[in-house]
């Protein structure tokens, strides 16, 4: 219980995937625009990001890794390949559900939610998870079970839905100042990204 | 005063469109303005009349940071003296002059560098100077260490003036505080120039006065703050430069090691006092920094750990100690960076003294947590502001549905 909460905490702040590893940047800087979209797309995210982990750990566990088929043969090789086919298909599901549901959400979300398949973000936790599920099971980063995956999945998820909403609650009062005309626009996001960055960097090192 | 008004309005024409030095007119325009109110008055649009603004509400700020900057300076000479063991013939005025010699570089430095880059940009934007820096200059200085050399605060406060407040269009733009920009860019740029044992004591003497500490003539001394000793310690008990130990009542008086404006509770406590009664810093900030701090710290208390002596050091000292008063009034309050929303304020406050406590705590790697902890909240000031915005409007939306 202690490691799950222990991975979820760190996930959402020390290995936050926007502000530690930059990743995901793409629809993090097109769709902070403003907080109620962005609010969707991380909700997304998280969505399929929770789905996603669990059936690749699945999928490494117990079919690609050394061993697991066939006695001797390491499948490993085709995780990049076959991550990115359950991560499109499963945007894919997403995709249609939110349509049906909320089509204002779809409107709005556009192209981006198509792109999360591509989505940084997405891939890099299932390479990351491959990664962990190797550590020592001693380690904070030790990935050793599906409710691992979750919580995992949960807090990065979370942490980018963090970001993403503070960005955009950001930029909605950016969209009032004298900025130089110049930077206006993507070039004072980026900056402001990199300051955000800096105070986030209070989390990295935290032991818990 | 009168004779200045006739010198201003003699030399006037020569700044206006046209004239000899038009080229500096923003700079002649910052000083008029300065020293008198101006009386222009606005054609159009709503407008309230009053006599203040934001050079007045500056220069409240500036006047409730010198307490904090004279005893700084004071408690450099005695940190000098002190080490030396010079401190019984010292007379107080030979300790505050060494103090006031030693940090005076800095506040030039930094004024010289940030009002520099101010004034370039308000010509080059043919705009009237913005006086935000006013604070911002006077805060930088008080917020480093004293061994901090020179040409890296010149360095920092040229980062942060231009990439956290000129490039967002100036003061009343910038998302995050512009003196803690400064110190964070310092303290991740140059971390050994901002921590450890060895930058908090002055070591050179200045002019003849104070001791000359660093050719190994003094030995003894441990130079670490509060929070760096009791981090790396295995006790809490906190001692001063020669090794004696110091309870809360010297914490609070602030005769120990530390950056230069922090140390002293008092001080501080006189410029909030200043702050809160000139209506410039907001109480609802204010206070809830200390709810936050004290409860979280109160809670590491009752948790306790063996291991980490910060968690055990005692909730009063950890908001005696370090620069978490000096962040509390003086930096989280900043109307600027912090939310709009009065409910939003007590939020914003309240994480703040968590954030700071959580970080002195669990991360070895930082023993002072308040101007991240800040920085940290400044990120979020604007979404705490939307959250309390939206509510209000979903409120008075269902008001007027049910009517």
């Amino acid at each position: 219980m202690e490691h799950f909460i222990s991975l979820f905490v760190r996930s959402i702040f020390v290995d936050n995937m926007i502000f530690a590893f930059f990743l995901g940047m793409c629809s993090y800087l097109a769709v902070s625009k403003n907080v109620k979209t962005a609010l969707g797309l991380g909700l997304a995210v998280i969505f399929v990001l929770c789905v996603t982990l669990p059936v690749n750990y699945l999928l490494y566990t117990k079919v690609l890794g050394p061993n697991c088929l066939v006695e001797g043969v390491d499948l490993s090789f085709l995780s990049f390949i076959l991550f990115i086919a359950v991560i499109a298909g499963i945007v894919q599901l997403v995709e249609m559900v939110v349509e049906k549901f909320s089509p204002s959400l779809y409107a709005s979300l556009g192209i981006f939610l198509p792109l999360i398949a591509v989505n940084c973000a997405i891939m890099g936790a299932s390479l990351f998870m491959q990664q962990r599920i190797t550590m020592s099971p001693d380690s904070t980063q030790y990935i050793g079970g599906v409710s691992d995956c979750l919580a995992y999945a949960l807090g990065s998820g979370l942490g980018w839905l963090l970001a993403i909403v503070g960005l955009a609650a950001i930029r909605e009062k950016l969209s009032y100042n004298a900025a130089p005309a110049a930077l206006k626009g993507l070039g004072l996001t980026f900056i402001t990204v990199g300051l955000m960055a800096m105070a986030f960097m209070c989390f990295s090192g935290l032991k818990i | 005063m009168k004779a200045l008004r006739n010198f201003l309005d003699k030399v006037k024409p020569n700044f206006e469109e046209g004239g000899k030095l038009s080229a500096f007119r923003s700079v002649f325009d910052g000083f008029e303005t300065f020293l008198f109110v101006p009386n222009t008055v606005s054609k159009s649009g709503t407008h309230i009349h009053d006599t203040i603004d934001s050079k007045r509400v500056m220069s409240f700020v500036v006047i409730a940071l010198i307490p904090a900057l004279l005893f700084g300076m004071y408690n450099v000479g005695y940190q000098n003296y002190l080490v030396a063991g010079t401190l019984d013939q010292a007379s107080f005025m030979e300790v505050f002059c060494y103090g006031f010699l030693a940090v005076l570089p800095k506040i030039i430095v930094s004024y010289l560098v940030g009002l520099g880059i101010e004034f370039t940009v308000a010509q080059w934007k043919h705009e009237e100077i913005q006086e935000g820096f006013l604070v911002s200059g006077m805060l930088i200085p008080l917020i480093v260490p004293i061994e901090c050399p020179l040409w890296i605060i010149a360095v920092a406060t040229a980062f942060a003036v231009i990439f956290a407040k000129e490039i967002f269009g100036g003061t009343g733009y910038n998302i995050f505080n512009v003196a803690l920009i400064t110190r964070a860019f310092l303290f991740f740029a140059y971390p050994t120039k901002m921590s450890g044992d060895s930058v908090w004591i002055a070591k050179e003497s200045i002019f003849g006065l104070g001791n000359d500490l660093a050719n190994g003539t003094v030995d003894g001394f441990t130079g670490a703050t509060a929070l760096g000793q009791v981090a790396t310690g295995s006790t809490t008990t906190v001692t001063d430069a020669l090794g004696n130990p110091v309870g809360l009542n010297d914490m609070i008086v602030g005769l120990m090691p530390g950056s230069i404006g922090e140390t002293s509770v008092i001080a501080i406590m006189i410029g909030a006092v200043i702050l809160l009664v000139s209506g410039v810093a907001n109480w609802r900030t204010m206070i809830s920094v200390f709810v936050g701090g004290a409860l979280t710290a109160f809670l590491f208390n009752a948790i306790g750990s063996e291991t980490n002596q910060v968690w055990n050091l005692d909730w009063m000292e950890h908001l005696c100690v370090g620069g978490f008063c000096f962040g509390a009034v003086f930096m989280a309050t900043d109307p600027v960076t912090s939310p709009r929303t009065n409910c939003g304020k007590y939020i914003f406050g309240f994480l703040i003294g968590v954030v700071a406590i959580i970080i002195r705590c669990m991360n070895p790697g930082y023993p002072e947590g308040m101007m991240l902890a800040i920085l940290l909240m400044n990120l979020f000031a604007a979404l705490i502001d939307h959250c309390f915005v939206q509510r209000n409007i979903n409120k008075r939306l269902n008001r007027l549905n049910n009517k």
